[in-house]
């Protein structure tokens, strides 16, 4: 099967089970086009490697659209490669030349244990969610939709913060493995709707406490995470975010 | 009270604020300490800077704001220590090619570095002035801090230690200054970019001043 | 008598769920709590039928195979979702959706669910806002909207081109709020390979933890089946790479029968293929027909020319074009229905007008309202006189970019074309599956205890799904029908303790479901796994696809079931079924496939005419203003067919008989 005319060599982390030691192995592949996308590179390396009898890499993927958030790989120093604004899997090859060292390592932080190769634990991410990621409103509960005019500024702010993926690239790239990226865009959603209001004291400091006791570093502001995020995450969501746990603080 | 006054300070959000308003809190005290030697440049044989620092010395407002100084650095260095080592521990494993500078600078990565070697250069930089000064008051006599200063900067090595301090404290502030703005909660479209552009011609500033002062007193510009 | 009851209340159509509501008996709050339900799948259906249930005091464990609730694939929904609110004031109403659904499937759903369908849609809306979902507003604050295929009213809502995120993230955050609350039990990870039925009822499930590997027996007093559908049976399509059938086909072979296996609905407007390494295709929202118009060259050397890369897009002069959704339908133009518009694309690409180097792609062009419509409206918002042409692109292009920026940002990824400056290259591919395991009234399938909701079921969108009614279905389902009917039959299980799992019945599901994975690893063939899958997907594409016929359907069987043994015999499965194990997660899935593929192709064999998504070329229209369109036979096939599992490669057919008492059935035209 030929595809293309790329040769590149692949170092890829593996490592069998979370309490396993990994490390970088070497692997070649050939004939790869540019107008595969990363993980399709993978799938050829895997194909290749099923049928030389040794065990495929095990890496998360699901939607390849850009949008589930499942895809991960720190691509050469970089969360979801070297291009920003985009998921591994709209990565496509022809950001790559011919004879290039790719080295893939997993999202490395203490809060995401590796599960096997690429593929890591996010589990964390969910705990924080059910801490207070939602407006207490059972089914049937609501009111006609438009008795509540929401500013049109304040409904797009809040989408560009639920525009978040929940991929992990703010940890994977955050020097200090910080989870506040993702905590804020969050809060920052809901802070930003009146929907959100009755809640917002107990939100802030409830989903705060339980990204602590997960594992996450601090937050140092060096601004990597907003510019390795997938869907463009603002920096002010965190300083929103901050103002909230203050406020709830001060409040209560 | 005090439990959730404690939980807040122990938590990552509470330890960002402290350090970012003892970060503002310090950086204040350096634009006092740069007007102050800034008075060398009166090139008088330094009667104004002595005066000046007679009564930083003596003024009893200042003596408790010092306290308050110490206190500041202590809780920002000690709170830096803290959080630099619950960070290492949350990335327990590193990756093998390090995020390079596309995505942030290099001194925003380095704060605890740039911090570390601050440090140190205060250790020199009290030895050098702040305990010969406070021998002085305690001993109830008049000292000469400007002759201090002619003496120390005329050793090429020191002025070499004060350079390295002084570009630390630059790279320091440049990242720190409008950090501590993001981390106070502090972000918005239309003045945020004013205090990024503060942050940055002040650090520049503050840096070049400081640094001119040792130079210009081993060249002997300063009488 | 037919075995199957659909359980359709009595009644005036407008009253059937309203009274049916208000008498299915209840379970009080008290016996909820001993009650457990499990649901598998956490996208729209899953997610909103689990928070709702355990809202009203159920136990709830759900299982995704995903790493999380939140990837769940109705993520991956664009355009939108429809409601009958008619807040634009332009004539909708609940009769009106319920009548555009039931056409635009072309007379093969119920009336009675549709119905309730249109009915609820409003309030899903209503509860989608008050939980924070950040539906797209107007200057004034009140929400917006748009139109879609196959309808002339605006009455889909929207969140950008993240409609199915958002709505997605709403009914997530609803479920975490309930694991928050330990009302649901979580198992991210896991994947469900068999169902366990005692007595003739559904009493729980087997699971694999993907993790660890290990089996594990999961009570419940019901099961909810919320597993989306199974185009990735085409190996490519729009699914993602882990949607499959293998819950549903489980199900099935423990006797819920599959309704309308068959009706596969092929999107119009996809990335074409690029080359063999495709691992998947990438839709591009049905709302940019609003803005976008189709066209292929009128001339045959240009497309030619174009192929051989000689000409581009932009080189062909506008009299030159063949706009063919507008010139063969008129009165919808370029949002005719989507089995509409795949045809007709399919038709010109056929017949030589194809226009990327396979030939299979048409034009999807922006450049004449940007310039013309947005343009024009931006220069006099801004007092330009006599904008230049540029000047009018421009001025257009940024309101196209807030519309469908991320569309257009993902098309210039995949493809390495800017769409803002070029027309985009456009083809059908398969996008969702209207066919599902059969359901009744109450969502529940021909086995008591176990249902099926969202995609899963065959139940609303007949032979042809509308845009943006996927959304609408699955919440539909899951926050506001199974929370009713699901008394239906709980209400009399109220008595019923849980069961042990350790019951023969769930050792023997157990068992067969080691046996299957021991039976991977012992084959230890030469081929992947994806191999088989590639060539499933090529049989079913090329014989099974947008056109199908008898010759064709007989022969993909032969292959079909030719592949089957090949696969049994030659697949490889590395590692371990004690690990984290993709490859064998993929076995899994695809061994499904290949017995559901040959089911499909049975029924379209079957089905002796055309409808909605399913198009036999035997049967089109041969004379008069729609020659050549698709031919419905009512006499003969206005019924469900719902298929029972009786063994290997043996299915039997039960028919349903579907009656309009209501709407008058009529050939579907759109012209």
């Amino acid at each position: 099967m030929s595809h293309g005319n790329m040769n590149l060599t692949l170092k890829v982390w593996r490592q069998k089970n979370t309490k396993a030691t990994g490390k970088l192995e070497t692997y070649k592949v050939t004939d790869i086009s540019p107008d595969m996308s990363f993980l399709e590179m993978f799938d050829v390396l895997n194909e290749q490697l099923i049928n030389k009898g040794e065990e495929p890499i095990a890496f998360d993927h699901d939607c390849r659209e850009g949008i589930c958030g499942m895809c991960s790989m720190y691509i050469n120093g970089r969360a979801h490669g070297p291009k920003s604004a985009i998921t591994t899997c709209q990565l496509h090859m022809r950001s790559f030349k011919d004879g290039d060292t790719i080295v893939v390592e997993p999202w490395r932080a203490a809060a995401f244990p590796v599960i096997k190769d690429l593929t890591v634990d996010r589990s964390a991410f969910d705990r924080i969610i059910s801490k207070g990621g939602f407006i207490s409103v059972n089914t049937g509960n609501a009111q006609d939709a438009n008795c509540l005019p929401i500013p049109k500024p304040d409904a797009d702010a809040a989408f560009e913060a639920a525009a978040c993926i929940g991929c992990g690239a703010c940890v994977a790239t955050c020097k200090n493995s910080s989870a506040m990226l993702f905590v804020s865009a969050k809060i920052s959603q809901l802070a930003l709707l009146p929907q959100g209001q009755v809640e917002r004291t107990s939100r802030a400091k409830n989903m705060v406490a339980q990204m602590d006791e997960e594992g996450f570093g601090n937050c140092t502001n060096t601004g990597a995470c907003e510019v390795e995020c997938p869907k463009g995450i603002s920096l002010e969501n965190i300083a929103r975010m901050n103002r909230e746990f203050f406020m709830a603080n001060i409040k209560e | 009270m005090s439990t959730t006054s404690g939980k807040f300070l122990q938590s990552s959000l509470g330890k960002k604020l402290l350090m970012g308003l003892t970060g503002l809190f310090l950086v204040s005290f350096l634009i006092v300490h740069v007007s102050i030697n800034a008075c060398i440049y009166f090139n008088d044989g330094g009667a104004t800077f002595n005066a000046a620092a007679h009564f930083m010395a003596h003024n009893p407002v200042i003596r408790v704001v010092e306290i308050g100084l110490f206190i500041g650095l202590i809780l920002h260095a000690v709170q830096a220590l803290m959080l630099t080592m619950q960070n290492n521990k949350a990335r327990p494993v590193k990756y093998a090619v390090p995020a390079g500078n596309v995505s942030s600078k290099w001194y925003s990565r380095s704060m605890g570095i740039l911090g570390s070697l601050l440090l140190l250069f205060l250790v020199v930089h009290l030895a050098n002035f702040w305990v010969p000064t406070k021998q002085a008051v305690f001993n109830d006599m008049e000292h000469d801090t400007f002759a201090g200063l002619k003496e120390v900067f005329s050793k090429w090595y020191f002025v070499g230690v004060y350079m390295v301090g002084v570009i630390s404290l630059g790279y320091h502030l440049l990242h720190g200054f409008q950090s501590a703005f993001q981390s106070l909660g502090l972000n918005h479209k239309k003045y945020t970019p004013m205090i990024k552009s503060f942050g940055f011609w002040f650090s520049i500033i503050i840096t070049l001043l400081f640094a001119s002062m040792p130079i210009t007193m081993f060249l002997g510009l300063i009488k | 008598m037919s075995k199957l009851d659909s359980k359709i209340p009595e009644g005036d159509l407008e009253q059937k769920w309203t009274k049916y509501r208000s008498t299915i008996a209840l379970v009080n709050p008290a016996n909820k709590r001993s009650l457990e339900i499990i649901v598998v799948g956490s996208g729209l259906a899953g997610a909103s039928a689990a928070s709702s249930l355990a809202e009203m005091g159920y136990k709830v464990k759900v299982l995704c195979f995903q790493d999380s609730a939140r990837r769940a694939h109705s993520i991956a929904a664009q355009g939108g979702i429809n409601a009958a609110k008619n807040y634009q004031n332009d004539g909708d109403s609940t009769y009106r959706l319920f009548y555009d659904t039931i056409k635009g499937g072309d007379y093969r759903a119920r009336e009675a669910n549709v119905y309730r369908l249109a009915e609820v849609s409003a309030n899903i809306i209503d509860q989608c806002v008050a939980q924070g979902v950040p539906l797209a507003r107007e200057y004034g604050g009140m929400l917006s909207n748009r139109s879609f295929g196959g309808t002339q009213v605006q009455r889909t809502f929207y969140a950008a081109g993240q409609t199915g995120q958002q709505l997605l993230l709403g009914a997530y955050s609803a479920l975490q709020r309930q694991v928050g609350l330990g009302n649901v039990e979580m198992l991210s990870r896991h994947e469900m390979l068999e169902v366990v039925t005692i007595d003739g009822k559904a009493r729980g499930i087997i699971a694999r933890d993907l993790v660890s590997g290990k089996l594990e027996r999961h009570f419940g007093h019901a099961v909810l089946l919320c597993t989306g559908g199974y185009g990735n049976v085409f190996f490519l399509s729009t699914n993602a790479m882990g949607s499959n059938v293998t819950a549903a086909w489980k199900a099935h072979k423990k006797g819920a029968f599959f309704g309308n296996p068959c009706y596969t609905q092929i999107h119009p407007t996809c990335i074409p293929v690029s080359g063999d390494h495709q691992s998947k295709l990438t839709l591009m929202s049905e709302s940019l027909r609003n803005d976008g118009r189709i066209w292929v060259p009128k001339k045959k050397e240009d497309a030619e020319a174009i192929r051989a890369g000689k000409k581009k897009a932009n080189d062909i002069a506008e009299e030159d074009r063949d706009y063919y959704l507008e010139r063969r339908y008129p009165a919808f133009g370029n949002l005719v229905p989507r089995d509409v518009a795949s045809r007709a694309a399919k038709e010109r690409c056929d017949a030589g007008f194809g226009v990327n180097k396979t030939g299979e792609a048409v034009y999807l062009d922006f450049a004449s309202n940007m310039k013309y419509k947005y343009g024009k409206q931006e220069a006099i918002k801004k007092g330009i006189t006599n904008p230049t042409e540029k000047q009018l692109h421009e001025l257009g292009k940024e309101v196209v970019k807030e519309k469908y920026g991320n569309l257009f940002d993902m098309y210039k990824q995949i493809t390495g074309e800017d769409p803002y400056e070029v027309p985009m290259m456009i083809y059908p591919a398969v996008h969702y599956t209207m066919g599902g395991l059969w359901v009744d009234y109450n969502l529940m399938t021909t086995v008591p205890g176990l249902y099926a909701l969202g995609e899963a079921n065959f139940s609303d969108h007949g032979a042809n799904r509308l845009g943006a009614s996927a959304l609408m279905q699955g919440l539909a389902d899951g926050y506001f029908v199974i929370p009713y009917t699901i008394g239906a039959y709980l209400s009399n299980e109220i008595r019923t303790k849980a069961i042990p799992t350790s019951h023969p019945a769930f050792e023997e599901a157990e068992n067969k479901v080691r046996e299957q994975i021991n039976k991977f690893f012992a084959i230890k063939g030469t081929k992947s796994v994806d191999h088989f899958h590639k060539r499933l997907g090529k049989i079913m594409w090329d014989k099974c696809g947008m056109a199908r016929n008898e010759s064709g359907l007989k022969q993909a069987i032969t292959e079909i079931q030719q592949l089957q043994k090949e696969f049994w015999s030659d697949v490889r499965v590395p590692g371990s079924a004690d690990e984290f194990n993709p490859e064998l997660e993929k076995a899994g899935r695809v061994a499904d496939f290949l017995e559901l593929g040959e089911l499909m192709c049975q029924d379209a064999l079957h089905r002796r005419e055309s409808c909605g998504g399913h198009f036999r070329e035997e049967s089109q229209e041969t004379e008069g203003e729609q020659q050549g369109e698709a031919k419905r036979d009512d006499a003969n096939f206005m019924y469900v067919a719902a298929w029972e599992f009786k063994g290997p490669n043996s299915f039997e057919l039960h028919k349903e008989e579907l009656k309009y008492d209501v709407i008058k059935v009529s050939q579907r035209s759109y012209k």
